[in-house]
């Protein structure tokens, strides 16, 4: 495999809109800090978004509840970008805001709840109006593509649920039949998203991250996607990656960009770092039962900031005391010398 | 008169299905109650797992959502979504799933995806999440429900998940590995499939007549031969909900 930072879906045939581009300008050429080599991929949340998230992109902001990239969703609407495909299992509130805020022309999702308080009501609202187009699986389907997508597959199959109206639904739903048996399974196509961006733990300057917690589908969607922003809570020194390989679920070579935003989360939350925000997801539902409501909390707490620091700031002390967790670690394993 | 709430009353009545040593795809919501509170009484060895790819939670606070961090801490295993519906679900490792909609029908499938037309919706549902395939493929599929007239029609307006008999597919033909809905517990008493894969009335809870519960069923019931009386929520099963498991009433309302 080529090892060339950024060099990505070398073997993946054809080449989407924008993979030229991508190809020419994989390296990143500019370092952002001034102690870093050229050749770093550090740089900053909006330096990236900038870089590599255009309008008509698909892309997946990743994690299942857990370190779900809030920053990079605000980083893309006080830049302003139009007609993204948003994909995610969840669209969670992240995507609630994005598509309030006029970034969306498509939505591909397998739930589109408030996980455990009720309905996002900007997102429905648009379903409703006719505003937005939707690609709907059931989480197993969606993973299903992602973990295609990721293993470099044409297909994937998956049993027969007897649950038909989806698969009536959705024409990439498609049926085949298992060539040893003659049954037939049900077979979804791969998900290729433009851009991946996954929040993690702490990674080195290259990109090895390590994650913890719920990884609901952060590996498939960075191995599925053609360019991958990695935001970390922390940059660590290589060695502290290399302590714990089990740990790194994503390596270097398919990463693009490495951003140091603590907090970028929130409301999410990142497993012994901070929090769930859960009364921001129960003050959610009732503040987006106005549209002139979401248009104020956009106004104030996305453009009405420069960056994920500047809204950590805002969201004050109390609110990260509240949040902090007292520590819990995990027994110590050793990999011996050898 | 009945001093718990219809909340709690399906609560207890759903813990009550579970048996000790199921392993559990815990939903959220009342079903996530439902759990801890079977775990905490006559199921301690009860399995939960979560579609986040959480496995063998137990949490210390009551989870909001079906990915908070309290299920991860001190649980025996975390996989990502890929391996919980793989190597769990579709393998065949999970006992009991939890569903939930707006819509169930009179064989047991369950709408969660629209109100109305599936390209011109009238109501937006969150659509299926997990509930495709758990209902496919857990061995027994429980329902927590209030029991009101639309939420029981004749038959749903979009399939979300399969009970036994829809458009012309049987569920056996299909050859699906799951048993499928095993009860629907309501507020009015509780449901479960004949050998047609039918939902009649086979449990009434205390106070309850058959005729209000027809009231609010949108298809003419049919009424087990012999039909039960549920036993009430004993004062530990409401200490445990009220106290313990989620005291802000979070989803007992």
């Amino acid at each position: 495999m080529d090892a060339q930072p950024g060099s990505g879906w070398a073997e993946s045939g054809a080449l989407s809109h924008g993979e030229e581009d991508y190809v020419k300008e994989a390296r990143p050429k500019v370092g952002f800090q001034e102690k870093i080599t050229p050749m770093s991929k550090l740089c900053s949340l909006s330096e990236a978004v900038a870089r590599y998230i255009h309008d008509g992109d698909c892309i997946y902001l990743a994690g299942f509840t857990h370190l779900i990239p809030f920053a990079a969703g605000h980083e893309i609407i006080r830049q302003g970008r139009k007609d993204l495909t948003l994909a995610r299992a969840t669209p969670d509130l992240v995507y609630d805001q994005m598509v309030a805020a006029g970034c969306a022309r498509k939505l591909i999702f397998s739930y589109m709840g408030n996980p455990g308080v009720g309905s996002l009501r900007a997102v429905r609202a648009a379903i409703e109006a006719g505003a937005l187009e939707i690609e709907e699986y059931s989480h197993f389907g969606m993973i299903t593509r992602l973990q295609a997508g990721a293993a470099g597959l044409p297909f994937l199959p998956m049993k027969l649920t007897a649950a038909v109206d989806l698969e009536r639904s959705n024409p990439n739903y498609r049926r085949v039949s298992d060539p040893f048996t003659g049954q037939e399974v049900v077979v979804l196509p791969p998900l290729h998203p433009d851009v991946a961006v996954v929040h993690v733990q702490r990674a080195d300057a290259n990109g090895n991250a390590h994650l913890w917690g719920i990884i609901g589908e952060q590996k498939e969607a960075a191995f599925a996607a053609r360019h991958v922003i990695l935001t970390a809570e922390e940059i660590v020194d290589e060695a502290v990656i290399r302590s714990d390989p089990n740990r790194t679920l994503i390596p270097e070579f398919i990463v693009d960009a490495v951003c140091h935003v603590p907090f970028c989360a929130h409301p999410s939350y990142t497993q012994g770092y901070y929090d769930r925000d859960n009364d921001f997801y129960l003050r959610w539902d009732q503040l987006s039962e106005s549209p002139e409501n979401i248009r104020t909390y956009l106004a104030e707490w996305v453009l009405g900031v420069p960056d994920r620091a500047a809204y950590v700031e805002k969201l004050g002390p109390d609110l990260l005391r509240r949040l902090s967790v007292p520590e819990r670690p995990a027994a110590p394993v050793s990999y011996g010398a050898y | 008169m009945a001093d718990y709430t219809a909340s709690e009353l399906m609560t207890v009545h759903a813990a009550r299905l579970l048996r000790d040593g199921d392993v559990v795809f815990v939903g959220v919501g009342l079903p996530n109650l439902a759990c801890n509170l079977a775990r905490r009484t006559h199921a301690p060895n009860l399995y939960m797992i979560y579609e986040a790819g959480v496995i063998g939670a137990r949490p210390s606070r009551l989870p909001l959502s079906i990915g908070d961090p309290t299920l991860v801490s001190g649980a025996a295993a975390v996989c990502s979504m890929y391996d919980v519906f793989t190597l769990y679900l579709q393998r065949g490792n999970v006992d009991v799933g939890f569903l939930g909609g707006a819509q169930i029908d009179r064989y047991g499938n369950i709408n969660a995806t629209v109100i109305g037309d599936y390209q011109r919706p009238k109501v937006r549902l969150p659509g299926s999440g997990g509930s495709m395939e758990i209902a496919a493929w857990a061995n027994r599929c429980y329902i927590i429900t209030p029991h009101q007239k639309r939420r029981f029609p004749e038959t749903v307006d979009f399939q979300t998940s399969a009970g036994f008999r829809y458009g012309g597919i049987e569920r056996r033909q299909v050859g699906v590995r799951g048993g499928g809905p095993q009860a629907v517990v309501t507020n009015l008493g509780i449901l479960e499939p004949d050998s047609s894969g039918e939902l009649i009335l086979t449990a009434l809870h205390q106070g309850v007549t058959v005729a209000q519960v027809q009231e609010n069923t949108g298809w003419p019931l049919r009424v087990a031969e012999t039909l039960r009386q549920t036993d009430p929520p004993t004062p530990e099963e409401l200490r445990i909900l009220r106290e313990e498991l989620d005291p802000g009433r979070i989803y007992l309302g």
